[in-house]
């Protein structure tokens, strides 16, 4: 149909993958030295860079609320991201359903910036991975990780983590988040059609790449402490 | 895995330049597929352990083509005697990109797992992938990445445990890429040099495509230009932007294979632009998108048109033609039409032809086996002979065979083509019917095994159960006076009819549909073949059927006295026919009588049965009526096209009789409420899907379409209007010569060859004022009623219990447009192929009724070319 082939008769997806391999990710936290907590994530070639502050003052009175902190996500796309540049506003915000421990900072405000620095499919995936990741580096009390992780169909076939190729070909994307140690499920998200037959198995892909995505994030945040702990013991 | 950024620039539709980035991906788990290797971890090898040996390699080998030699020598390829071939991911991208027909069949073969082609994913393999080189071009990498494949390969099998030795061949016919190939120690071969070692399969050389190169060098050498170049892609698109050339399709005469129209702008007018002679259509082919260039006014086209029979040998041939456009004498009745010269082609139409090899071309004594030029004639008399090269000439000599074009290169006259394969012995009907199929691409294997395994296990026993009545929604009619009338002898029962009063003293009258959806699922392999299949096609003797025939004559068929499901259109009608409410349901029903049209009218006509069938039938009948002469006065279109029925002697299927359908007022009876479900549903589905709804329009002819017959028709002086599809009607209403009572139909059989072809799209893709059915008179038209026998019925109903059945689950085949657009575009491509096979099944009866007989008729002339006439003749 399209010209172009997404799986191949031997399985393999246009880059090269097989359906239930993530791409390659690339995790830092501490990037930003002016942010309480920072984190950079590549997913593939979708970079997204995320920005703590707080807890701090609440920048509004209005706001105040006097049991819990308030979480203000704010979502960039820069225009050099996409491969064709297109403006986007300020508002394309997601609800990324970060668990935090909110009523351990009433009166108190939390921010969030992320930044999409490059897109090349799973933009919602990365972004709440790394804010994540800037959260545990700002300090802030967490249940769990969020792991968040998408699965498409391509021809029946479920596959995990797409690119923007296989995105842009109207395959059908799921986007699960997940808290890895109860398993509980935070968020599930598409905004396309996929036929409910396929459902589960396509649901059930994308929490094993929140779990293999967990693992990753998990040894990248131990290595960093161990070194923190290292350097002072030193 | 590796990972490696590949990044290129590419150009953007709006024009920006970007700079792309893909990630590619490199693995050490793909594994070589042989059976004998020990070191892979494959666990169903498809390369066999004993590959062919051959007198030039002499080891068993894999054979590795590149892409050339699947583009050019695809017909080998396909060829029972080659298997265990290593496709390359590359060569696979190459192809993509460079044919999609070539591109879908290599992967059919692939598909295939009997011909053991595997396709080895070199480009994402550790070991195999290469960086192109500065000053490397993309081509050049190309090959060199195949080589290092081949390479990989021969070391692979060379070294790895095995329990046998084992090898690999490249093929390729580009010279300079074996070179390299030798020079790297991998063992390569043209493919003419490997199939000559072929010898169980001797037909293999005959199939060889020339090198391009080469036969074009050879016939340089023999000096004599005999067309114009071709101008570039790029000069075209130039051309044709700045309205020095227009394109078009070439659509050649089927009276005069040297005569061709295209339908381009002249003079700011849409218009018929006639190419005449050989030299003018410079090696274009019907079908094939040209740019032409219009000559001057001086050469313009003064005469009526000349009809050629094809002549044996090509001296005559030219001659022939340079009669035609020499003795031209200037007949001034005739408005002048534009010639033009081919300057190009856009796109190349050439496919497989049926035809035979012309006796005269055949050189030398019965039984010699050396390769000769023969002259191969298409079925299709409009192709122009092709020339072949052969070793079989006198074993061919009045069989029916299958060739295919090569290339056509500027010193020759004619095309030069390949031999393809044998169909059977020429005037045998078995073997004309076939070649018929073929020559109308209609799919008319047997249904394999996968598409049998989708029928219900229970086969003929299957019956409707106690659960289709109450767990589908599925409203239960089994206690009504379903009836269905339909041309005798006919097994397969799309629709049948209900009527009865209601205490509001209106009606209910009901179209009951085979539900054939409820067998046939999306994305089963039967579904996929009866889309692809797209229709029944009807031939005089025979019936290609578009669903197994478990399900159209039997499961499907509403045959009387047998519970069947049924997908219902149920209406409720005042005493005028008039509409009140329409509902859709799927429901049970059970015929009680299946009526040929002529019991049918027996019985509305024989006052003595008054029974409740009976009564119906007359109730329907009047309404009928009503229905259509509401229609008439909207201004639908009643054509008349010759219907031929031949009366088959019953063994030998020989044709004794032949006779024009007749019809019965039952016929116009049933297809009045067909017409009226079928509109009805169009409403309902574009409502709940604007966008991907399948319909059905019939454009308004333009006027130049009427040209020929309005000037025929002025010498009787009877004016034509055709602006809209009423004021059409009412003057074919007047067109009558009280003296001659054939005149009138003979007029609208005329009338009907001006009409645009009706056609299946999908809503989404055209304008609201442009679903009109011409034709019909109404806005918005689709198929419904006969889902056994057109797959858009099918679709028709998917979509209907989509509107009807909230809960219902479906996928992306009924909401996206492009998709049902391309359904549209095949199913249209089947219908016209499908129409014309029927047309040409009826031809080649007529010619074999007519074989040996003279028969005197009376008839009436309807075109006069120069040297010859049409003749309509009634019986
Ligand atoms: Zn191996």
């Amino acid at each position: 149909m399209s010209r172009l082939e997404l799986l191949t008769p031997e399985g393999l997806r246009v880059d090269g993958r097989r359906p239930n391999e993530l791409r390659k990710i690339i995790a830092k936290t501490s990037v930003l030295a002016q942010a309480d907590g920072s984190a950079y994530i590549e997913q593939g070639n979708t970079k997204v860079l995320a920005a703590v502050y707080g807890p701090q003052e609440v920048r509004h009175r209005m706001q105040i609320l006097h049991d819990r902190a308030i979480i203000n996500v704010e979502f960039n796309v820069a225009p050099f991201s996409t491969s064709e540049r297109k403006k986007r506003s300020k508002n394309d915000k997601y609800d990324n359903g970060i668990k935090l421990q909110t009523s351990q900072f009433p009166r108190s405000q939390i921010d969030i910036y992320l930044q999409v620095l490059q897109h090349d499919g799973g933009t919602l995936q990365a972004c709440i991975n790394a804010a994540t990741m800037a959260l545990i580096d700002a300090g802030i009390p967490m249940i769990d990780y969020v792991c968040a992780s998408t699965a498409g169909c391509i021809d029946k076939q479920p596959v995990l983590d797409l690119n923007y190729l296989e995105e842009s070909s109207d395959s059908p994307e799921l986007t699960v988040a997940i808290l890895p140690r109860t398993g509980k499920v935070n968020l599930m998200s598409m905004e396309s059609r996929l036929h409910v037959d396929m459902l589960e198995s396509v649901a059930s892909l994308a929490t094993e790449g929140c779990e293999q995505i967990h693992t990753i994030l998990d040894a990248v945040v131990r290595d960093t402490t161990q070194h923190l702990k290292d350097s002072l013991m030193q | 895995m590796s990972l490696r950024a590949k990044s290129f620039i590419k150009r953007t539709k709006k024009g920006n330049v970007i700079k792309v980035i893909k990630e590619h991906y490199l693995r050490d788990d793909i594994w070589c597929s042989s059976a004998l290797c020990e070191s892979c971890n494959h666990t169903d090898a498809l390369l066999s352990a004993t590959p062919r040996a051959t007198e030039s390699f002499r080891t068993p080998h894999y054979i590795v083509p590149d892409t050339n030699v699947f583009m050019n020598q695809i017909d080998i390829m396909e060829h029972p005697a080659i298997k265990d071939v290593i496709v390359l991911q590359t060569v696979r991208e190459e192809l993509r990109h460079l044919s999609m027909p070539i591109y879908n069949r290599v992967n059919a073969i692939v598909a295939d797992k009997n011909k053991r082609f595997y396709a080895f994913s070199n480009e994402h393999h550790k070991e195999t992938y290469i960086e192109r080189m500065k000053d490397e071009s993309p081509n050049d990498r190309n090959d060199r990445a195949i080589r290092v494949s081949v390479k990989w390969y021969a070391n692979h099998l060379a070294n790895g445990k095995k329990k046998a030795p084992i090898t690999v061949v490249m093929l390729s016919d580009d010279r300079d890429n074996r070179e390299k190939a030798k020079s790297a120690a991998i063992k390569c071969s043209s493919v003419r040099d490997y199939v000559a070692d072929l010898t169980d399969s001797p037909e293999l050389v005959d199939m060889v495509v020339s090198a391009k190169d080469a036969s074009e060098a050879q016939a340089k050498a023999d000096g004599k230009i005999e067309y114009e170049e071709h101008l570039s892609q790029v000069q075209i698109a130039n051309g044709v932007k700045n309205g020095k050339f227009s394109q078009g399709t070439l659509n050649i005469s089927g009276h005069n294979y040297l005569e061709a129209t295209v339908m381009a702008t002249v003079e700011g007018k849409q218009q018929n632009v006639y190419i005449v002679g050989r030299k003018n259509m410079n090696r274009s082919i019907q079908g094939d998108t040209v740019a032409i260039q219009v000559l001057p006014k001086s050469e313009w086209k003064k005469t009526a048109s000349v009809a050629i029979e094809e002549d044996e040998d090509e001296a005559t041939e030219m001659k022939a033609e340079s009669e035609n456009t020499d003795g031209m004498d200037v007949d001034n009745a005739l408005p002048e039409m534009p010639t033009a010269k081919v300057v190009g082609i856009i796109r190349k139409k050439w496919r497989p032809y049926c035809g035979f090899i012309s006796k005269k071309s055949i050189h030398g004594t019965e039984g010699s086996t050396s390769a000769q030029n023969v002259i191969f004639r298409a079925m299709d008399r409009r192709i122009p002979s092709i020339k072949i090269r052969t070793t079989q000439a006198h074993t061919l000599a009045g069989q029916r065979i299958v060739v295919a074009i090569d290339s056509w290169p500027t010193t020759s006259v004619l095309p030069l083509g390949h031999f393809v394969k044998t169909l059977g012995s020429s005037g045998d009907k078995e073997t004309e019917t076939e070649v018929l199929l073929l020559e109308h691409d209609v799919p008319f294997q047997e249904f394999s095994k996968r598409i049998l395994e989708d029928l219900p296990a229970e086969g003929e026993d299957w019956v409707v159960l106690d659960k289709h009545v109450h767990n589908e929604r599925r409203r239960d009619f089994r206690h009504l006076n379903v009836c269905s009338i339909d041309p005798p002898g006919c097994t397969d029962i799309d629709d049948a009819l209900h009527v009865r009063a209601l205490p509001n003293g209106n009606f209910e009258v009901g179209v009951h549909i085979a539900d054939v959806t409820y067998f046939v699922k999306p994305g089963m392999p039967m579904d996929e073949e009866a889309a692809g299949r797209g229709t029944t096609v009807y031939l005089v003797d025979k019936r290609i059927d578009m669903l197994p025939s478990l399900l159209g004559t039997n499961l499907c068929s509403l045959r009387s006295n047998v519970e069947r499901l049924a997908f219902s259109c149920i209406w409720e009608m005042n005493e005028n026919a008039e509409i009140v409410n329409v509902d859709f349901t799927k429901s049970v029903i059970k015929s009680k009588f299946s009526f040929t049209y002529e019991e049918a009218q027996n019985r509305i006509d024989d006052d003595r049965m008054q029974d409740d069938v009976t009564k119906g039938i007359r109730t329907l009948n009047s309404f009928a009526k009503k229905l259509k002469q509401r229609r008439l006065e909207k201004g639908a279109l009643t054509l008349a096209s010759p219907e031929v029925r031949f009366n088959l002697e019953n063994d030998s299927q020989d044709p004794v009789d032949v006779e024009l359908k007749e019809l019965k007022d039952t016929n116009a009876l049933v297809e009045e409420f067909m017409l009226l479900a079928n509109i009805s549903v169009a409403e309902r589905i574009y409502s709940k899907f604007p966008d991907s709804a399948l319909l059905r329009r019939h454009p308004t002819p333009p006027d130049s379409n009427f040209e020929e017959l309005r000037r025929a028709l002025s010498e009787f002086n009877i004016s034509l209007e055709t602006s809209t599809s009423k004021e059409l009607s009412d003057s074919l209403d007047r067109a009558v010569i009280p003296s001659d009572p054939y005149f009138n139909k003979m007029v609208r059989i005329m009338t009907t060859r001006c009409m645009l072809q009706a056609q299946y799209f999908s809503s989404g893709t055209e304008a609201e004022q442009d679903f009109r059915h011409y034709g019909l008179a109404c806005p918005i038209y689709t198929h419904f009623t006969s889902p056994i026998r057109r797959y858009s019925d099918v679709m028709v109903h998917r979509l209907l219990e989509a509107c009807i059945d909230a809960d219902l689950t479906y996928g992306q085949e009924l909401t996206d447009k492009m998709r049902m657009k391309e359904l549209c575009d095949n199913l249209n491509f089947r219908n016209r192929m499908a129409q014309q096979a029927a047309r040409s099944s009826v031809e080649l009866y007529t010619n074999l009724f007519f074989r040996n007989k003279v028969v005197e008729e009376d008839g009436h002339v309807i075109r006069i070319l120069r040297n010859g006439f049409v003749v309509l003749v009634q019986k």
